[in-house]
């Protein structure tokens, strides 16, 4: 059953189109990310969903219910924003109850449910404080509270965590994916940037440019079967490696740029037909190194343009076929500069995109 | 002292590596010029009020010996108790205080409905972007520049015709319009650097129009309040060009009676009563800056920096 359904949306501010012919279907209970560089739409299509912005044309249903014309508060969603958005002269009490006030829930009724969120989110002693003396972490907390205490179906989180820093945006992280799994049936469309998030979180990832959906999947099928090559440079980091070339189908399947020729028979096409330009695309992640690389279907010798040491990896920059080759490699691994070393890949894992339609092959 | 910094030789110290605070001498060019002109500044300003409370409280015969800038011999409050009491203006012989009394209440209902009116003005053109808003907006900053002159006639007839003219609610109803276009554009930009993003979790938290002003927006205005209580305060009550036209000798505001005291050509011209009405006059607005001051300037520096 959808919780969310958003049928053929339309929405543009005067001559420009933000959203052109939306769909999207989200299930009841799911967690769907929707993932894109800024200014894709994704907040404007949450904002939209939310009964913030008026569309122009199509329908948005919450739980069965064309809510296309209801105000925000009737439409069943909890709203989390970037900047917390706490009324400023509010205890963190004043901040959950408001909502509620407003409803006319009875007063027990709202001591209870501000009980109950309170402790779900750790955030009985704050209380009394108003959000000026929180910290950035708990007035992300008392937010996400606020809409808790709403008891909706629905949630909606706008970039949650990213005025955060990086160890507390890892922390919520995981607090946001454990209240997912305390709530349950309860919906979750979460807008980010961040692929890390979008990877974590997800149940599926849509993701978005210039205001159409480009690929809607689990995190699994995106990271492994981009649909094109759009998603296939957005997602993973470092990012893929992209070798342009030629498909040829005739006899042995096989990805020719200049000198390097990697046979192609393990690879699952998914467009039987077309030949020709193509841009191959083999994660920095995936390529073994050293004597690993033997093993590979495909290996080839490249000598170390530079080295750039983060840690647990270690990531090298070299050329293959006269192009940009990264790859990954054990930290602990020396690797130095100028170097000559031997590095393979199993086609199978790679993708392939055709020159033009830049869509999968 | 300290044995390792008494061996020091104090040429060394003098050649020392620069370390820490940098020193600042205090008569430096730059200290002269700037407290110079200050101090400039402030004796042409305050020069004529001393000349005008020295003068207040003068009697008459000292004044005629012309010494304008002396303390005074004998000091007398008579001038102040004459402005403020028995000082004739026309037909009427009570002095300020009819005047006073009718500014204020000419000032404060004029005060709180411009700002009332204003402020929700403000908040649904910042917030609530109707249809013809912006087209809206563009006359009312347009009416900010159109001179009073022009408009002075036609709201006579229409005082009038409604029959309000010469009355003090006509006055009122008056300012209150004047007031609306450069308050309106005062707390629609004030508004505006309130993040969006609350507006928008008050609608989903179900507040409607008023839930989010008065409960979101107010609370968090106080700031621009005062300032456009300020302005207001001062504008209305030195006003004389409305309240000479739209008002009678019997519901004269406070400066309209200030001048035809001043201005009166009967008789000797008692400087001191004219220099005690002038700051009983002023004393107002002054008051209001001197409580006020600080947060004015919070305000104002609110409403210029986002955030």
């Amino acid at each position: 059953m959808a919780s969310v359904s958003v049928k053929n949306l339309f929405l543009s501010f005067g001559e420009v189109k933000v959203l052109q012919d939306l769909n999207l279907e989200v299930g009841r209970g799911e967690f769907l990310v929707l993932l894109g560089s800024s200014g894709c739409g994704k907040s404007t299509l949450l904002n939209c969903i939310a009964g913030l912005l008026d569309i122009s044309d199509g329908q948005i249903f919450i739980s069965d219910k064309n809510v296309t014309w209801e105000e925000p508060k009737d439409r069943g969603i909890g709203m989390v924003f970037q900047s917390y958005a706490l009324y400023p002269q509010m205890t963190v009490e004043g901040n959950l109850a408001f909502g509620l006030r407003n409803a006319g829930v009875g007063r027990a009724e709202i001591a209870k449910r501000i009980k109950q969120a309170a402790e779900l989110l750790h955030i009985e002693p704050l209380l009394k404080r108003k959000p000026a003396q929180l910290s950035g972490g708990q007035r992300q907390r008392v937010a996400i509270g606020r809409a808790l205490v709403r008891d909706v179906d629905v949630f909606l989180f706008d970039e949650p965590l990213s005025n955060l820093d990086a160890k507390l945006r890892a922390e919520l992280r995981v607090e946001i994916k454990r209240l997912h799994q305390q709530l349950e049936n309860t919906t979750m469309i979460y807008v980010t940037h961040d692929q890390i998030e979008a990877l974590t979180l997800a149940d599926r990832i849509a993701i978005m440019r210039g205001g159409a959906i480009q690929q809607l999947a689990d995190p699994h099928t995106i990271y492994n079967r981009p649909i094109n090559k759009y998603v296939a440079g957005f997602i993973g980091s470092p990012s893929i490696n992209f070798l342009d070339g030629a498909v040829t189908r005739d006899g042995k399947p096989r990805f020719t740029s200049g000198e390097v020729v990697v046979d192609l028979e393990r690879y699952p096409f998914e467009d039987g037909s077309s030949d020709g330009a193509c841009a191959f695309g083999v994660r920095p992640e995936h390529i073994a190194f050293g004597d690993a690389a033997a093993d590979s279907p495909f290996t080839a010798e490249v000598r170390v343009d530079v080295v750039e040491p983060m840690g647990s990896d270690t990531l090298v920059w070299s050329k293959l076929g006269g192009q940009d080759f990264r790859f990954r490699v054990d930290g602990q691994i020396p690797v130095s500069t100028g170097e000559n070393v031997r590095i393979g890949f199993d086609p199978a894992r790679a993708s392939i995109f055709d020159k033009k339609t830049e869509l999968r092959l | 002292m300290d044995s390792s910094t008494a061996t020091l030789p104090t040429s060394h110290a003098a050649r020392a590596e620069p370390r820490g605070k940098k020193p600042q001498r205090r008569l430096s060019r730059r200290n002269i010029i700037i407290y110079g002109t200050l101090t400039v500044a402030a004796i042409y300003y305050l020069l004529p009020l001393y000349v005008m409370v020295v003068t207040s409280l003068k009697g008459m015969p000292e004044i005629r010996l012309g010494n304008i800038f002396s303390p005074p011999l004998e000091i007398t409050f008579e001038p102040w108790v004459k402005a403020w009491a028995t000082a004739c203006t026309g037909l009427n012989c009570d002095g300020l205080s009819r005047g006073f009394w009718n500014s204020v209440r000419i000032t404060i209902p004029s005060v709180i409905l411009s700002i009332l009116v204003a402020s929700v003005n403000g908040y649904a053109l910042a917030n609530w972007r109707f249809k013809g808003a912006n087209i809206f907006f563009t006359i009312l900053i347009v009416g900010a520049f159109i001179p009073y002159q022009v408009m002075l006639y036609p709201i006579v007839i229409i005082l009038r015709e409604i029959g309000l003219y010469g009355s003090l609610t006509g006055l009122v109803i008056v300012h209150t319009i004047f007031g609306m276009p450069i308050l309106t554009l005062l707390f629609r930009n004030y508004f505006t650097s309130i993040p969006e993003e609350l507006f928008k979790a008050a609608r989903v938290d179900g507040a409607g129009f008023w839930t989010i002003y008065l409960r979101i927006m107010l609370p968090m205005s106080l700031p621009i309040f005062v300032v456009a209580m300020i302005i207001q305060v001062t504008g209305i009550w030195n006003d004389f060009l409305f309240g000479v036209v739209y008002t009678g000798p019997e519901t004269y505001p406070m400066t309209v009676q200030l001048n035809n005291i001043v201005n009166s050509t009967q008789g000797v011209k008692e400087y001191n009563v004219n220099m005690a009405a002038t700051i009983i006059t002023g004393l107002v607005p002054l008051i209001i800056y001197f409580i006020s001051g600080k947060l004015f300037v919070r305000g104002i520096a609110a409403g210029a920096v986002k955030g």
